[in-house]
């Protein structure tokens, strides 16, 4: 449920970060909501990480599915050297969630208690 | 342990947000790109799109809408002539933005301060040849003319309006890859983008190569290999053109057989330049040739094949005047098109206005240079280059009364010199308001308001040509030209005496022109405007082909529909390819060829002339062709361990067809002497080795062969359309050639109602997320056309009207 919840609050916040700050608020927002609600590490890596893995790539999945993938083939061969708007997609949603499941992690490191935490999830 | 935990995750995380966040692992910023709400993703635009909006900024006067059709086309009624300017420079801004900065710096010598220490010497190039002094002197005639300035005014402040807009998300895609941030519009940039033009149209010479050929061939050879007038000339103005008494006697300098002529002195600089391809034709029939009784005018301006386009397409309506064409982001007003009364177009005039002279300077200082026996002061000029990631570059450019020294001890364009020094003489650098051409043409309603408009066309010097309801025909190779001597020009000259300076300026009366000729026609694709009757030189660069075709085919045209001048205007036959296939069949010495050269052999003189997608002939010719050229004068120019002026193809067919023993036939590094059968032979047999490769691996149709594409400014294959399926090449009307070609394409009859149709390689977006990016890249190639609509306005319900902008 902790889980649950904490998966969510990142992605809509992030969500709201990102209309006003730099992608990177991400990490802030992960980070203080694996503070906030007090997790193990492994379960604070990947509320982060899934929440932004499903919030970047929701969001380019929608963005290029109403582009026709026009840009996604051409950015695809740009940066992956392959025409592939799936991969891209993926790519995003993967760097996405590589920032918020590490500021995650490194917020269950701050927390005061742990060993029962860690049996939880 | 936690805490070391907690340092070392922090730490990590720190690290992977500056990795993604900066170029200083990756190449690109990743997670700034791929961040949904800020980057890339920004950019793909929803093939939905409301393009609608309803914009109000204090600058405007009164309201302008603009409808937009299917294609995006914009159509803007201003209620205010000034407005228009500003809804036209906010347009090309929202649509064109990068574009636009990315062709001025190009202009001004500016790219390495966002690409970095590669473009220094591009940089510089541009710095010495002193494009922003040029822009600097535009400028200054700009804002004496209290019209253009307001039209300038205007338009820097609409794109400065939209630049204003832009936030970190909404920035066009190539600043989000390149790392940078667009800069504020000014009108010293629109002078600028003139300067662009006309670099790209009136900067060619070959003064250094022609004078290291000078230096090597013997007179009689050197006119043979570099003649003034080729045989296939058929001018713009008829050859049996009566010309008036010039008004400028121009003098040859008393020592110009021992300083120039006879001066054999070389050079081993190259300098950066142009296509000298940079061709174009246009024509204009009366309504005597034509099926509706009414002219038609076609133009086909040949240019760099690029996306975004150098053109946008619009329609601009004032209260005063209403106008459709192609525009140039960076510049006001429509450039080709046609309004309520007429139609014009251009294409290159490619005179030499751009000569070197050499100087002798006092010391290493440069401060001072010897002219007319004296001392004289150099003004110096301090060019800051800025370059990503590193410090400025600083360039000291020393100014004689000539012009800017481009080529000195600092600067060879990356070249050994002799470690002299070269100023540029460039008619572009002298003050003029070219911009007022078109503010003019614009709102022309007949053929003088066309000659008053004109005159103000000093530098890129163009083939003007004109069309009006009234049934009025013209063509006026128009420009500001100086008036030269015999060869002046053609070679490096000295720089110590005023004699060789120009002498003057051919008066505009003078310059060649037709109008309402009795043939129906007047036309130009490049070649040569006059004969050697015109009473000045007109050195340069003529191509006669495309001109000798256009105007075959034309005098035997009647009842003339835009459909046939569609036909005329996409046409693929190589007329160069008729006239020259006969060297191959005459002079083949057939039982030396293998039997698969024997095949290709075949294929060859079946060929039909035309450079058609899937013509194996065509490949051929062209090959054989250059294969040809390149056995005749390889192993002399060689020789000469020179950079020589390649020869134009129609000198060689021109010496083929009137010198069957040319001493140049021969192979000099073989013992025995080659006729010119060998030769022919021998260049087969070599292009026939390429074109087995192109066979084999299915590439030997001549589209596949050619491999047209249309590149992306900042050369990114990702973002350029490639491989494209269309015909036809040098010397032929449909003169695409491997990345340059028929930029834009209009026809325009001249009926009561005007009808129009017109196309250019690119769309009107040049968002790469955006469907209208590259949308009329595939009609273009398979030579169709759009119905051009000038929209009226009663039409504001019409259902061609998508999207509707109000500037209030």
């Amino acid at each position: 449920m902790k889980f649950f919840i904490a998966t969510l609050l990142i992605l809509l916040f992030s969500f709201l970060a990102c209309l006003y700050f730099p992608w990177w608020s991400i990490a802030l927002i992960t980070f203080t909501i694996c503070l906030l609600i007090p997790q193990g590490h492994l379960a604070s890596f990947f509320s982060g990480f899934l929440a932004l893995f499903l919030l970047w790539g929701t969001l380019s999945l929608w963005i290029s599915v109403s582009n026709g993938h026009i840009l996604a083939h051409r950015v695809s061969l740009l940066i992956l050297k392959t025409d592939s708007p799936y991969l891209l997609i993926i790519a995003t949603a993967l760097i996405g969630a590589l920032v918020a499941g590490f500021a995650g992690l490194t917020a269950s490191y701050l927390r005061k208690r742990s060993a029962e935490e860690i049996n939880e999830l | 342990m936690k805490i070391i935990s907690f340092i070392v995750f922090g730490i990590v995380t720190f690290i992977l947000i500056l990795i993604l966040n900066t170029t200083w692992v990756l190449p690109a910023p990743l997670g700034k790109l791929l961040s949904p709400q800020h980057g890339l993703w920004q950019n793909a635009e929803p093939l939905k799109q409301d393009y609608g909006a309803q914009l109000s900024f204090p600058q405007l006067n009164g309201k302008t809408t603009v409808y937009f059709d299917a294609r995006l086309v914009p159509h803007i009624f201003a209620a205010d002539e000034n407005d228009a300017f500003f809804v036209q420079g906010y347009l090309h801004a929202k649509f064109r933005l990068w574009q636009m900065e990315f062709q001025i710096r190009a202009a001004a010598g500016r790219l390495s301060e966002v690409l970095g220490p590669l473009t220094i010497n591009y940089d510089r190039d541009k710095r010495r040849l002193g494009m922003v002094y040029a822009a600097e002197n535009s400028l200054k005639e700009i804002e004496n003319d209290p019209e253009t300035l307001a039209e300038c005014n205007n338009y820097t402040a609409g794109v400065n309006a939209y630049i204003e807009s832009l936030t970190e998300s909404t920035l066009p895609v190539e600043y989000k890859l390149l790392g940078y941030y667009p800069e504020k519009w000014t009108n010293l940039k629109s002078a600028l983008f003139m300067k662009y033009m006309a670099l790209e149209l009136a900067g060619y010479e070959d003064d250094f190569e022609m004078t290291n050929a000078k230096s090597v061939f013997s007179s009689a050879d050197f006119d043979k290999i570099y003649p003034v007038v080729m045989d296939s000339l058929d001018p713009i103005v008829p050859k049996d053109s009566i010309f008036p008494k010039p008004a400028i006697q121009v003098r040859i300098p008393a020592t110009a057989d021992s300083l120039y002529f006879n001066n054999r002195d070389s050079t081993n600089l190259v300098a950066q330049k142009p296509d000298p391809d940079n061709g174009s034709n246009n024509w204009a029939v009366s309504g005597k040739k034509t099926k509706s009784g009414s002219p038609i005018l076609c133009n086909d301006p040949h240019l760099g094949l690029n996306l975004p386009s150098i053109w946008y397409e619009m329609q601009i309506s004032t209260p005063s005047y209403n106008v459709y064409g192609a525009s140039f982001p960076g510049a006001p007003a429509v450039i080709i098109g046609f309004n309520d009364s007429c139609a014009w177009g251009f294409t290159n005039a490619s005179r030499d206005v751009k000569d070197y002279y050499e100087i002798k300077f006092k010391d290493e200082s440069r401060s001072e240079y010897w002219f007319d026996s004296t001392w004289q002061q150099t003004s110096f000029r301090i060019e800051q280059i800025k370059v990503k990631g590193q410090p400025d570059y600083f360039d000291t450019v020393a100014y004689t009364n000539i012009g800017p020294v481009m080529y000195d001890k600092s600067f060879s364009g990356g070249r050994n010199t002799f470690e002299k020094n070269y100023a540029v003489r460039w008619k572009a650098h002298d003050s003029s308001n070219e911009l007022k051409i078109f503010t003019l043409l614009n709102k022309a309603k007949n053929y003088q308001d066309y000659l008053d408009a004109i005159k103000y066309l000093h530098t890129p010097g163009q083939n003007c040509i004109f069309a009006s309801k009234s049934g009025d025909i013209a063509i006026w190779d128009q420009g500001k030209f100086p008036a030269k001597w015999y060869r002046q020009g053609d070679f490096v000259m000295p720089g110590t005496d005023s004699s060789y300076l120009w002498q003057g300026m051919i008066p505009q009366r003078e310059n060649p022109h037709l109008v309402n000729p009795e043939r129906g026609f007047v036309s130009s694709a490049n070649q040569m405007p006059a004969d050697t009757t015109y009473p000045y030189y007109l050195g340069g660069n003529f191509p006669p082909y495309r001109g000798w075709e256009i105007n075959k085919r034309l005098a035997v045209m009647n009842e003339i529909t835009p459909g046939d001048m569609m036909d005329l205007q996409t046409d693929n036959f190589n007329v160069f390819g008729e006239m020259a296939l006969p060297v191959f069949v005459k002079n083949m010495q057939e039982n030396k060829l293998s039997p698969q050269e024997k095949k290709y052999f075949s294929i060859l003189k079946n060929w039909d002339y035309r450079n058609d997608p899937d013509s194996r002939g065509a490949t051929l010719f062209v090959v054989a062709w250059d294969s040809l050229e390149t056995t005749i004068w390889e192993d002399e120019f060689l020789k000469t361990g020179l950079k020589l002026p390649w020869p134009h193809e129609s000198t060689l067919l021109d010496i083929i067809n009137k010198y069957p023993d040319f001493s140049y036939f021969d192979d000099i590094r073989t013992p025995q002497k080659e006729t010119l059968a060998d030769e022919v032979t021998a260049a087969f047999q070599k292009a026939a080795a390429v074109i087995r490769k192109a066979d084999e691996y299915g590439t030997m149709a001549w589209a596949k062969y050619k491999d047209t594409r249309v590149e992306h400014l900042a050369r990114l294959d990702a973002f350029s359309r490639l491989h494209l399926p269309i015909g036809g090449g040098t010397n032929t009307i449909n003169a695409t050639k491997e990345q340059h070609g028929p930029s834009w394409r209009m026809i325009v009859s001249l009926t009561p109602e005007t009808e129009a149709w017109g196309i250019y390689p690119g769309g009107e977006s040049g968002n790469p997320g955006s469907r209208f990016y590259d949308n009329f890249v595939d009609n273009w190639s398979v030579g169709k056309y759009y119905h051009l609509w000038m929209m009226k306005t009663s039409d504001i319900q019409d259902q061609r009207v998508k999207w509707k902008m109000t500037f209030n």
